[in-house]
């Protein structure tokens, strides 16, 4: 069962969902992604670390990275590759991450002031200017994209480049992108594409690609970002069966009014079975 | 096609011709021919599938992550606001409960004390609460919607309808003016107190937090129990013995739901439970130790002297605050580590896995 977001918040005439898939087997792991994001976005800098675990020194998504290049070097063959060195078998496995853009989006259900919202896209931006820093969408994200700016104390992340689909321009890292890793497009049709690209994979050999967020089944409702990667998601730092929180939100409320009624009458229970 | 690419030749270009975008289309890992040999990791030999190109030989069972980085984000909400504002929510929903009920049975010091107590607690609730956001000025934004997929919404606009009837309550009863408002007043924030003091656990387990959303079931439980002991506490400290009956009810009460649900809760959860256990998740154990020994030492020598009464509230209350900084520490170190966050995950799909291919648990 598949969710139109934009029609489920009260869109009547919309554009058709767009999204990004990410393919990850052509990722070169150049970074022109994170650049273009932070340039046209006017993203801060994220400090300069060095991390010393792999290439990777942007390590994850935050208020400050809206696209972060996830960087892995796995001593095993990639397909039928050969890496060209005697007796040592390697691959590196690169993937620009990003917001999901969840069909169930748990930053938006938990925000108090409304500045999370869904847009016509389908997409989930933050209102700046209406955020109160409460940072109650930061530990919701089942993916950790999400965060609180330092510097503005307010929540900040990937917005879809929301100003630029207005005047039908493609994100800024998808429009930087030299292999085409990150493809943007309607979310009906990167899904057709993605399910061929599937196949391609498979046929050539490649037995450990396999889809990511694809799945309107799944514990968000399927992502409006999803990926072609080559080995489990959480190799990429993503979680293998995320769910949004507020699923479970009926049976919490169920639990804290038992609770409640609990305190009331546990405290009436004390007062009137002690003499005075 | 890809059998007669030469070895050596890469399988990504840079192509200008918009018409044609190669790179798009690359097999990476096609090019070479060689017999594939996997590394034997686990997870690629999934769903019996025909073992082939890059596939694993042998399952592995450990645990994997991105260099062990978490994969959620830490809350940034500060202990001291968050975890005391759980702390005096509790005691000032609870002692409304336990003042309401005083003063209906002819307990007025008692009464007072809980109406008093309540008001600075709610007070206290409200400050830690705006100083924690990014921009306090703009708390008034949290009244522009009524949402109640957000717990944090909800909260808001019971707080909101709880503080002034709080308020009245202890102006009513200390000035002892408008007594019959002040009735009113109490019952109401006796009512709404109930709410304060458990909603903060859906505040916390409507996270992708494991330890507080794994926990939705019992923090309920855990947090109505901790109030009562901290409620209990305050009366104890605060009123005479002849009126402190209710308060050593109230508070041996409480601290055998909350030990009850700690333990159905670390059961329940199994490994995830594991940073209640570890560093300041121990502050759990700690407070629960505190409050039993509060609610024991006031149920005994606490009926005669004063002064063991005093150190029995202040028992209970120091435990009720362990108990609440204890719950929000493991939180953030289960948030911290990215096997709480994998390994249930994983789990899960083993779980649906053995389902759909009809093999019994
Ligand atoms: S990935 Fe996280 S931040 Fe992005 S829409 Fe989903 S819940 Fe919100
Ligand atoms: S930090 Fe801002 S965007 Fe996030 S939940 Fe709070 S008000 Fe909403």
């Amino acid at each position: 069962m598949s969710v139109d977001p934009a029609t489920a918040s009260g869109y009547t005439a919309h554009p058709q969902r767009m999204g990004f898939f990410t393919d990850t087997s052509v990722c070169i792991g150049c970074k022109a992604c994170e650049v273009a994001c932070k340039e046209w976005n006017a993203v801060p800098d994220d400090g300069m670390t060095f991390t010393g675990m792999s290439y990777d020194n942007t390590m994850s998504l935050s208020a400050d990275t809206w696209r972060h290049v996830a960087f892995i070097e796995q001593p095993r063959p990639l397909g039928h590759q050969d890496p060209g060195v005697e007796g040592m078998d390697f691959r590196w496995l690169m993937a620009s991450d990003v917001c999901k853009h969840c069909t169930h989006a748990a930053c938006l259900d938990v925000c108090p002031t409304g500045s999370l919202f869904r847009t016509e896209f389908g997409t989930v931006v933050v209102q700046d200017d209406i955020c109160n820093g409460c940072g109650y969408c930061v530990p919701a994200c089942p993916y950790g994209v999400i965060g609180k700016r330092e510097t503005t104390g307010v929540a900040a992340k990937c917005t879809l480049c929301y100003d630029r689909l207005g005047v039908g321009q493609e994100p800024a890292c998808a429009k930087s992108c030299p292999t085409d890793s990150i493809q943007f497009g309607e979310l009906d049709e990167l899904r057709e594409r993605a399910a061929r690209r599937l196949e391609q994979m498979r046929a050539a050999g490649v037995d450990s690609a396999r889809l990511y967020g694809h799945d309107p089944d799944d514990g968000v409702g399927g992502t409006g970002a999803f990926f072609l990667l080559l080995d489990e998601p959480e190799v990429y730092g993503l979680p293998p069966d995320p769910v949004v929180t507020t699923r479970d939100l009926p049976s919490m409320w169920r639990q804290a009014g038992i609770a409640a009624a609990v305190l009331l009458a546990g405290i009436a229970a004390a007062t009137w079975g002690s003499r005075t | 096609m890809s059998e007669d690419r030469p070895a050596d030749q890469t399988d990504v270009r840079m192509d200008d011709d918009l018409a044609l975008r190669p790179e798009r289309e690359a097999t990476v890992g096609s090019a070479g021919g060689r017999e594939p040999r996997g590394d034997g990791r686990r997870g690629d030999r999934r769903r019996g599938e025909r073992r082939r190109g890059d596939r694993a030989m042998v399952p592995e069972a450990d645990f994997r992550s991105y260099y062990g980085l978490p994969v959620l984000n830490e809350p940034t909400w500060h202990d001291y606001d968050i975890a005391g504002y759980l702390f005096l929510g509790g005691l000032a929903g609870a002692s409304s409960i336990l003042a309401a009920a005083a003063g209906v049975t002819g307990r007025p010091r008692l009464a007072r004390a809980g109406k008093v107590g309540a008001l600075c607690a709610i007070g206290g609730s409200f400050y830690a609460l705006i100083h924690d956001l990014g921009k306090p000025s703009r708390f008034v934004n949290m009244l522009r919607v009524f949402k109640v997929t957000s717990p944090m919404s909800v909260g808001t606009w019971i707080l909101s309808a709880y503080g002034p009837q709080a308020g009245l309550a202890a102006v009513t009863a200390v000035t002892g003016r408008f007594p019959r408002l002040g009735r009113a007043a109490s019952a109401g924030a006796g009512l709404t107190g109930a709410a304060v003091a458990t909603y903060t656990a859906v505040l916390v387990a409507d996270t992708a937090v494991p330890l507080w959303h794994d926990g939705h079931r019992e923090l309920p439980l855990l947090f109505a129990g901790s109030a009562m002991a901290a409620a209990g506490g305050l009366g104890l400290l605060a009123a005479p013995l002849a009126e402190a009956g209710p308060a050593r009810g109230t508070a041996l009460l409480g601290t055998a739901l909350e030990a009850a649900a700690y333990l159905r809760m670390e059961r329940r959860l199994g490994p995830v439970a594991e940073p209640l256990r570890r560093g300041k998740g121990r502050l759990v154990r700690l407070g629960e130790g505190l409050s039993a020994a509060g609610a024991l030492l006031g149920a005994t020598a606490g009926r005669r002297s004063r002064a063991a009464a005093v150190a029995a509230g202040a028992a209970l209350l120091a435990g009720s605050a362990c108990t609440r900084f204890g719950v929000f520490h493991a939180g953030i170190a289960s948030a911290n580590d990215p096997a709480y966050t994998v390994e249930p995950q994983r789990a899960r799909l083993a779980a649906r896995e053995r389902q759909r291919n009809g093999v019994p648990e």
